[in-house]
């Protein structure tokens, strides 16, 4: 009962810093946090994937591509409104998504990652061969958004909110099943499939369900990402992508439901901190941080804070016990890690 | 917990003090301006790969930071004002180069875009540049775009040798000497090759049909092995060979086309010319190595490698002083003064161009003067990098600045420049 209450105050907080930031922050900066929306939709359904349901992917980007080229060409080439692809980019996703799951269920840990590897690799390669149809090395571009009815926002401010008002129309249902009957049994598959099992828990349904929902959010992200530059290019979905949403999960805090909000932050602002450190060698930098974080904080930044505030409260005790119930053991974020 | 809510609010209170500063700047200068100029300063952003598979181009910005420096200390700027260079990476990757357009427009407040690098790159911001109607100048890429969709795009422009011109120019010297050439192509299935035999096909003009007998593609991140495209132009009749790939896939094609007995002419594009790639192959072929002398390339830049032609030459003199004055801690090998890094050398005639552009607007600094005297009334002649006889020239019809350059053939380890500028420019 208690971590619920925190819950509750950490999202009042939250929407209230969301509100707070697009009227204090400049354009670019509002670009940036209407890109952690968009990655952060993307971070929540791979921790539904890999964090909950243990089941490792590399190939999230390849997902994301699918709702990018979705909402590009529906919207440069058959001229649907904008807004009506991100569903239509997510399902479409999330179909492919269960088809992957299928063969998936035959492979586990480091072979699931190589076969999700091999996703995300092929993407640039089968943009680039059909390029009839995706427009191929030169892209699709369509028209930038504005705000509807004349709201008096910028463009940024308007990608901004519809940015995270996506991302709440996604986060909420997927808190709602993680907490509920089916997160369990998704833990439950991860800590143990052969216990699973045994408690009638049905292997191939949850896990082929994990990859789906996990497809059908990156498929949204990729839509919102499209939709924040308003261009679309095989390039954009290279391997690295797939690193990022992955590191971003890690990071954030693996089966942690704040994690992928403090993950997306981290990917999308840091490698900016990083050139303002170290301007010829960015990646340098970003490769150090991220080396500082993941030993500050084996359980990623959302368990680091939370242990902070639980020992603020003098819980020491309720701390370890709920740690490991409900976030994925170190010995686990390593695995994902190496 | 009062001390970290203490400790917040301070932070909140320094952040909007630091805001309120950042709005108030005022410009006194008595020139006619844009943002990115100050009474002392001109503020130009770059977006160049520092990090991942493409950063070798990297060495661009920094022949263009050393000259800039050059520029800043011993000509005291242009006009009066120093000209600062922001350089931002994206990695190579059009995924993260919207977010750092932004930054360079709006929180660093960059007069213009200079020199961006990359195909893909540039697409993915050119709506944004022409809306905000900053310049996107003298993109590091050779796309026939930059130039070819002036009108729509106005305010984006390239400068290096563009693709469809160097094939022209191959054209030309084809129609010349070689009137009966069948020639068979070998391209990489996108743009980028698409712009090459495009620009052969209008070179050649009424004969192209008849002249190009075959035509063999790939795509990029395919297996480099062109054994099975090598065969099929074999097969085809063909005595020449235009080659319209990346190096290792050229590399490949050019083994092929020796070893299984075809040795025809080869027209290399300058995309795949490096000396090293070259030297490489020749290694590999051994004995029969002679069979790739001869091989015809572009060239449009100076090569400070080649003492025996550009050992004294005034500019190249100069690249090196530079580079050994303001390069220092920016330059690591290979962009050093030897000028070995060719990505180098390239910067700073880029740079040379763009101080040129500059200068000509005078007090007028806006960014559409800038931009109309570099698209439309540029004419320099005295670039000290590119081959003497180059002009770098745009018109109010003509967009692509250099559309001029020299052939050359492959001598052994070497590249050997002949014969006189040959022009490319579209009709």
């Amino acid at each position: 009962m208690r971590r619920d209450y925190l819950n509750w105050a950490i999202g009042v907080v939250g929407v209230a810093l969301l509100l707070v930031v697009p009227n204090v922050t400049d354009q670019f900066q509002t670009f940036m946090f209407a890109q952690v929306a968009a990655y952060a939709v993307a971070v929540v359904g791979l921790n539904i994937l890999t964090g909950y349901s243990g089941q490792i992917s590399l190939g999230n980007g390849a997902f994301m591509a699918i709702g990018s080229y979705t909402t590009a060409l529906l919207t440069a080439r058959a001229g649907w409104p904008v807004y009506l692809t991100i569903p239509v980019g997510g399902l479409l996703a999330g179909l492919v998504g269960l088809l992957v799951g299928i063969p998936a269920l035959r492979l586990r840990g480091i072979y699931l990652a190589l076969a999700t590897f091999a996703l995300a690799l092929s993407v640039t390669p089968v943009l680039n061969n059909y390029d009839k149809f995706t427009g191929g090395h030169l892209g699709v571009g369509f028209k930038a958004v504005t705000p509807p009815f004349d709201i008096p926002l910028s463009n940024e401010q308007w990608l901004y909110f519809l940015g995270w008002i996506v991302f709440f129309l996604l986060f909420v249902p997927a808190w709602l099943l993680l907490r509920g009957r089916t997160g369990r049994a998704w833990m439950a598959v991860r800590d143990s499939e052969t216990a699973a099992a045994a408690n009638g828990i049905g292997l191939a349904y949850y896990k082929t369900l994990a990859f789906g929902i996990s497809a059908l959010y990156a498929g949204v992200a990729g839509s919102l990402l499209v939709i924040d530059f308003a261009y679309v290019n095989p390039d954009s979905y290279n391997l690295n992508l797939s690193l990022q949403l992955l590191v971003a999960m890690v990071i954030g805090g693996l089966a942690n439901i704040w994690g992928p909000l403090f993950g997306a932050l981290l990917v999308v602002w840091l490698p900016y901190v990083a050139e303002k450190a170290v301007n010829s060698k960015p990646d340098l930098a970003f490769g150090a941080l991220l080396i500082v974080v993941v030993f500050l904080a084996p359980n990623g930044i959302a368990g680091l804070l939370r242990r902070g505030l639980l020992t603020l409260r003098g819980r020491r005790q309720e701390a370890s016990q709920t740690t490991g119930a409900l976030e994925a053991t170190p010995a686990e974020a390593d695995q994902i890690a190496t | 917990m009062i001390g970290t809510r203490r400790v917040a609010a301070l932070l909140a209170a320094g952040s909007m003090a630091l805001l309120a500063c950042g709005s108030q700047q005022a410009n006194n200068s008595p020139t006619k301006t844009d943002p990115g100029i100050t009474s002392n300063q001109i503020l130009l952003g770059g977006i160049f790969p520092a990090s991942g598979t493409a950063s070798a181009y990297y060495s661009i910005p920094k022949g263009m930071t050393a000259y800039f420096d050059y520029v800043n200390k011993e000509k005291g700027g242009v006009n009066g004002r120093q000209i600062k260079f922001d350089v931002l990476d994206d990695a190579y990757s059009p995924a993260n180069t919207p977010a750092k357009a932004r930054q360079l427009a709006e929180e660093d407040k960059v007069f213009l875009d200079f020199g961006q690098l990359g195909t893909p790159t540039n697409l993915a911001v050119r709506d944004y540049w022409n809306s905000q109607q900053i310049p996107q100048l003298f993109v590091s890429t050779g796309s026939d775009h930059w130039g070819k969709d002036y009108s729509q795009y106005p305010w984006t422009l390239g400068w290096q040798l563009n693709y469809g011109s160097e094939a022209r120019m191959y054209a030309a010297y084809i129609l010349q000497n070689e009137p009966n050439d069948k020639i068979g192509i070998l391209y990489q299935n996108d743009d980028y090759g698409t712009d090459y035999v495009n620009g052969l096909k209008a070179g050649l003009g009424g004969k192209a049909d008849s002249m190009i007998v075959g035509t063999a593609t790939y795509n990029a991140g395919d297996p480099t092995n062109m054994s099975s495209q090598v065969a099929k132009l074999k097969a085809t009749g063909a005595d020449t060979f235009y080659v319209v790939t990346t190096p290792a896939y050229a590399a490949s094609a050019v083994v092929n086309a020796i070893t299984s007995g075809w040795k025809p002419k080869f027209y290399m594009n300058a995309v795949a010319n490096p000396t090293s790639v070259w030297k490489q192959v020749s290694t590999q072929l051994g004995g029969s190595s002679s069979a790739m002398d001869g091989m015809i390339s572009a060239v449009y830049l100076k090569d400070p490698l080649d003492t025996t032609k550009w050992g004294s030459d005034a500019g190249v003199q100069l690249f090196k002083t530079i580079m050994q004055k303001y390069g220092g801690d920016l330059a690591s090998p290979p962009c050093d003064a030897t000028g070995a890094d060719g990505f180098c050398v390239f910067g700073m005639a880029v740079a040379y161009t763009m101080v040129d552009v500059l200068k000509k607007a005078g007090s007028n600094l806006t960014r559409k003067n800038v931009m109309d005297i570099a698209a439309k009334g540029l004419k320099e002649t005295d670039n000290p990098l590119t081959l003497p006889g180059i002009t770098i020239q745009t018109t109010a019809t003509d967009h692509f600045p250099i559309a001029q350059g020299q052939l050359e053939k492959w001598n052994k380890d070497h590249w050997e420049p002949f014969g006189s500028i040959i022009s490319g420019r579209g009709a």
